[in-house]
């Protein structure tokens, strides 16, 4: 190979003996949309109203009393169909998401197969209107079954429901159902407590609070986890139930977790898993087998679905026992004979958490997603993404100015590790802020911290998953270390990152502070005139 | 080590690889890995899941499935009801779809800049339509952002009653429900519902005096009501919300801001409504999408659940970039003690109705809400003069109105069985919801409905109630 090939480098290659390098992300400079434009210009021109409609019905005036007219129209953009196609274009251009890798904690991100947006794009999901008559729409709902049953076998659970638009909205359903099962037993003024840890998504203690219940959130201790004797004096007949994740947000796994169930059970509270690190331990165990009443599943991560920039749509596909079965949000899509049916007929059901019933184009891709991986494929994602973690952390802790949490959990992580750049800040000045922008200049995304509040300083969480190859994760690790050289030998060329990015970094605390923070363009031109 | 085929979706299933990195590490084989977990805690039976499937075996598994059922694009719809029939422009559909952004994550505000900048724009958007300054990023549906608002007036205002017109979604309500009570939870929010007019369908404003109390936290409406009623006291309503120190929240059709009036200048204090009406294809209802937006004081803002999406200057004069705003406050920011909570959405509709709303501008949102409102009555006048049928609420309805079967011989069920025969999906049954009305069903008609297609409607539907 001559020397000109031997130094050509894709982003996702890593050689040992080369400085990663960096990209140049594209500057459209691109204006905010409603200051683009020309007065009269059209994007989308509807047919005339036929004259047998406008022989019959005047215009507006007649048919909208005249205090409910609009008196101004709205100041949106004049525009034509390609200026905004391209102004759009442009701005997904400037959007690094995961062109090159990213590896964002808690996430879980992985490959969102084409071919699932292929399917999940056809009429027969974009153009179906959810309350069809159920005959129009068995090949709907007869996928809808079949993940019902996909994720049946892989928590054990006896019935799923897809209402749910997200994760956040699962654990909802849950402290919801909670609620129910509670109020069935006349005892739901008293059982007024949600026990939590605080490794777990933020979410569970969120949807507890916003549901009416008090929250108790256990601390860790030197393992990585609460010890028993926090849940036994945490635990009482006030218990309503507990909301927990295993493996934690730091990839420490609670081996106690059946004692936990078994606890919580015995004071009469209800065991909700939340599977939001589910990633590591696909087919290793069953919420239900552990003893939990119900879990929860996000489609938009674990199986496949895009996340849309934390934003969705999403599908939280929240699965319970028989005996809670009969709470679950309505309808339920069930198997009579060959032919799928929606239950509405669930009277003690707690009814809608999200009109409808499921978000369709996220269960298609999840199910699909399923079927390409089959059950070894999903086994074999669960060993490759913890293979992954573990190897990374070798890497990642011979680099200066790294460190891991928890360092008397010596066994090895579930599907992440938990670090810090405490001793790296110490040193040199530069955190982990800094260290984020400074990845994007060579096209990684920006690593994750942690959730709030921070139980380390300067805490970093990569999550490297099953979809990069090993030469992608050495060259995450490189970029690492030579940011911390530079963080060593040159502090100022990081804290002024990034340098190769669509724009620089935000003045701090401007999107926070009233008079500066705009979350709109008019409000913008209001404080701003 | 597993000795399968290589995945095309996992870079490190070549065995090989793994073996180098087992070696890296210093274990022997993956399982020792997993030590963490106890025995006892691992599965009984091995996974048993249906065989893994090449990329074309998957395509004709999920096609032969799909092709099951029966669209609104082969079928004449007129379902609506929380979720409607719009046309999406193709250009929307483009920009939507991009990887660029479907497949990301929070980023950074220099690298995803992007991304953030579409998301404001869609805020931005709305706002303009809104004629409001503080808009957030979007909730999972309508239902969810009128349970939410209500709970922000509720803190607002430290009251725990809300009072809402009766012609609302049952659907909706009940997501509204599971977001203020059961009674026995503290700090729960009781719902008192206001009946409406059983002639013109709007609120009864005696009813609503009566109603509202020191109590009350909000006096939550829609504009148009779940019949379809355009609202016209709504000033009226407002008065007496403010008058007793409760707040208005209004919930709207967004598509038809081009021809009514913006809720703010008839007195509300927070809106909320639907997205999908704004260039999301129904989705089977997967194209759900909500918003809260109020004018940008603190008062509102500290009580937001939601995400949003701030402008701000970078460090370089001049540049500007975008951020996430006020994230503190959120669940992400405070867990329990935040405002409610928060988490994935549908912020990819956000984009769709970004681009959206730039192709309609001003024109093309006033010409797409007169149309509707053109068709939708062409389409009742037609249909009225059927005998047999009547109009529910003949007048001031926008792009949905009831239809009365009292006069023939057939219930709801009956004539959306027949008319499915001929190809036609007819309105939502609502006879079990509101029985008052009787065999009453909720027909939708919006831009798409052609001179045609309302013809073909009515000859289908003298045909089925003459059988």
């Amino acid at each position: 190979m001559n020397q000109h090939i031997k130094s050509l480098q894709s982003p996702g290659h890593q050689q040992s003996n080369q400085k990663p390098k960096e990209i140049h992300a594209p500057v459209w400079n691109e204006p905010v949309i409603l200051e683009m434009g020309y007065p009269g210009r059209r994007g989308l021109v509807l047919a005339e109203v036929e004259p047998e409609i406008s022989a019959r019905v005047p215009e507006t005036d007649a048919l909208v009393p005249q205090s409910m007219r609009r008196a101004t129209p709205p100041a949106l953009p004049e525009m034509t169909e390609p200026e905004v196609l391209y102004h759009y274009l442009r701005l997904s251009q400037q959007t690094l998401g995961m062109m090159s890798m990213s590896i964002f904690g808690t996430c879980t991100m992985k490959y969102n197969p084409q071919i699932n947006e292929a399917m999940a794009w056809r009429p027969e999901v974009t153009e179906l209107h959810p309350l069809q008559h159920e005959d129009t729409m068995q090949g709907a709902l007869e996928i809808v079954h079949r993940m019902d049953l996909v994720l049946r076998e892989l928590s054990g659970m006896d019935q799923f429901v897809f209402q749910a638009g997200g994760g956040a909205d699962a654990a909802y359903t849950s402290a919801v159902v909670i609620r129910a099962y509670h109020a069935s037993r006349g005892e739901l003024e008293q059982r007024n407590e949600i026990i939590t840890t605080i490794q777990t998504h933020p979410s569970s203690a969120a949807t507890a609070a916003a549901a009416g219940f008090k929250v108790i959130t256990l601390m860790l201790d030197e393992n990585g986890y609460p010890s028993l004797d926090a849940l036994k004096a945490a635990v009482s007949n006030r218990t309503a139930a507990l909301m927990v994740n295993n493996p934690d947000d730091m990839g420490v796994y609670n081996p106690e977790m059946k004692e936990w169930v078994r606890i919580v059970h015995e004071a009469g509270g209800l065991c909700f898993y939340d599977s939001a690190n589910f990633n590591g331990v696909m087919s290793k165990l069953r919420a239900r087998e552990m003893g939990f009443d119900a879990c929860m599943f996000m489609l938009h991560k674990t199986f496949g679905a895009p996340k849309s920039g934390v934003g969705g749509p999403a599908c939280g596909a929240y699965g319970c026992t028989k005996e809670l079965a009969r709470f679950l949000p309505k309808p339920i899509v069930v198997k009579q004979g060959d032919h799928y049916h929606l239950d509405y007929d669930r009277p003690e059901s707690v009814g809608k958490l999200r009109e409808f019933w499921g978000n369709f184009p996220v269960i298609v891709k999840a199910y699909a997603w399923t079927r390409a991986m089959g059950a070894e494929g999903i086994s074999q994602a669960a060993d490759i993404s913890v293979l992954a973690n573990n190897y990374m952390e070798k890497g990642l802790l011979a680099i200066r100015g790294i460190t891991r949490s928890h360092p008397d959990a010596k066994t090895p992580r579930i599907d992440m590790t938990r670090y810090s750049l405490q001793q790296m800040k110490e040193e040199t000045g530069v955190d982990v802020h800094d260290v984020q922008n400074r990845m994007t200049d060579f096209g990684l995304d920006a690593l994750w911290t942690s959730h709030e509040p921070w139980l380390i300083p300067e805490p970093f969480t990569p999550e490297a998953g099953e979809m990069y190859g090993k030469e992608a994760l050495d060259r995450w690790i490189a970029v690492m270390a030579q940011i911390s050289d530079e963080a060593y030998s040159n502090p100022e060329h990081v804290k002024t990152s990034p340098h190769n990015q669509s724009v620089h970094r935000l003045k701090p605390g401007y999107t926070d502070k009233p008079d500066s923070r705009a979350m709109t363009w008019r409000g913008f031109k209001r404080k701003h005139a | 080590m597993n000795a399968i085929k290589p995945h095309p979706y996992m870079a490190n299933s070549v065995p090989e690889l793994q073996q180098q990195m087992l070696e890296s590490i210093g274990v022997e084989k993956i399982d020792d890995l997993f030590v963490q977990i106890p025995k006892d805690h691992r599965v009984t039976r091995p996974i048993d899941l249906p065989p893994r499937l090449s990329e074309y075996e998957l395509r004709r598994h999920m096609v032969g499935m799909l092709s099951k059922n029966q669209t609104t694009e082969t079928n004449l719809n007129f379902l609506g009801a929380g979720c409607w029939q719009h046309h999406v422009p193709a250009a929307v559909d483009e920009v939507v779809r991009r990887n660029e952004w479907l497949t990301s994550i929070f980023g950074e505000p220099s690298s995803d800049h992007g991304r953030n900048q579409a998301w404001f724009e869609f805020c931005s958007q709305l706002g303009e339509l809104l004629d409001m300054d503080l808009v957030g990023l979007p909730v999972r549906s309508w239902g969810m952002a009128a349970g939410l608002a209500l709970r922000m007036a509720a803190r607002q205002t430290s009251r725990h009653e809300v009072t809402i017109v009766r012609a609302v979604d049952p659907e909706r309500l009940s997501v509204i429900r599971n977001y203020c009570e059961p009674p026995e939870m503290e700090n729960h929010i009781a719902v008192r519902l206001v009946e409406f007019d059983p002639s013109s369908g709007k609120i009864k404003l005696d009813d609503l005096r009566a109603a509202v109390s020191e109590q009350t936290a909000a006096i939550y409406f829609e504009v148009p009501s779940y019949f379809g009623v355009i609202e016209d006291q709504a000033q009226e309503i407002a008065e007496i919300a403010h008058a007793a120190g409760a707040m208005v929240v209004v919930g709207v059709d967004p598509i038809s801001m081009g021809v009514l009036e913006a809720p703010i200048n008839y007195g509300a204090d927070i809106v909320v409504g639907t997205i999908q009406t704004l260039g999301v294809h129904m989705h089977a209802g997967g194209g759900t999408g909500g918003f809260i937006a109020s004018r940008d004081e603190e008062r509102f803002a500290s009580e937001y659940p939601t995400l949003f999406i701030s402008i701000a200057e970078t460090i370089e004069p001049g540049e500007y970039g975008f951020g996430l705003g006020l994230f503190h406050q959120s669940s992400y920011g405070l867990r329990d003690k935040g405002n409610d909570w928060t988490g994935h959405s549908v912020y990819m509709w956000a984009i769709a109705g970004a681009a959206y709303m730039a192709m309609m501008g001003p024109r093309g949102f006033e010409e797409v809400g007169t149309q509707i409102l053109q068709r939708a009555h062409y389409a009742a006048q037609r249909i009225s003069e059927i005998e047999g049928l009547k109009i529910g609420f003949p007048d001031g309805f926008f792009k949905e109105f009831v239809v009365n079967f009292d006069g023939t011989s057939r219930s709801v069920a009956q004539v959306n069985d027949a008319l499915r025969d001929e190809g036609i999906f007819g309105g939502k049954d609502l006879s079990a919801e509101f029985p008052e009305l009787g065999q009453s069903a909720l027909y939708s008609v919006t831009e798409i409905h052609t001179h045609d297609d309302i013809e073909r409607l009515c000859s289908a539907l003298k045909k089925v109630i003459s059988k």
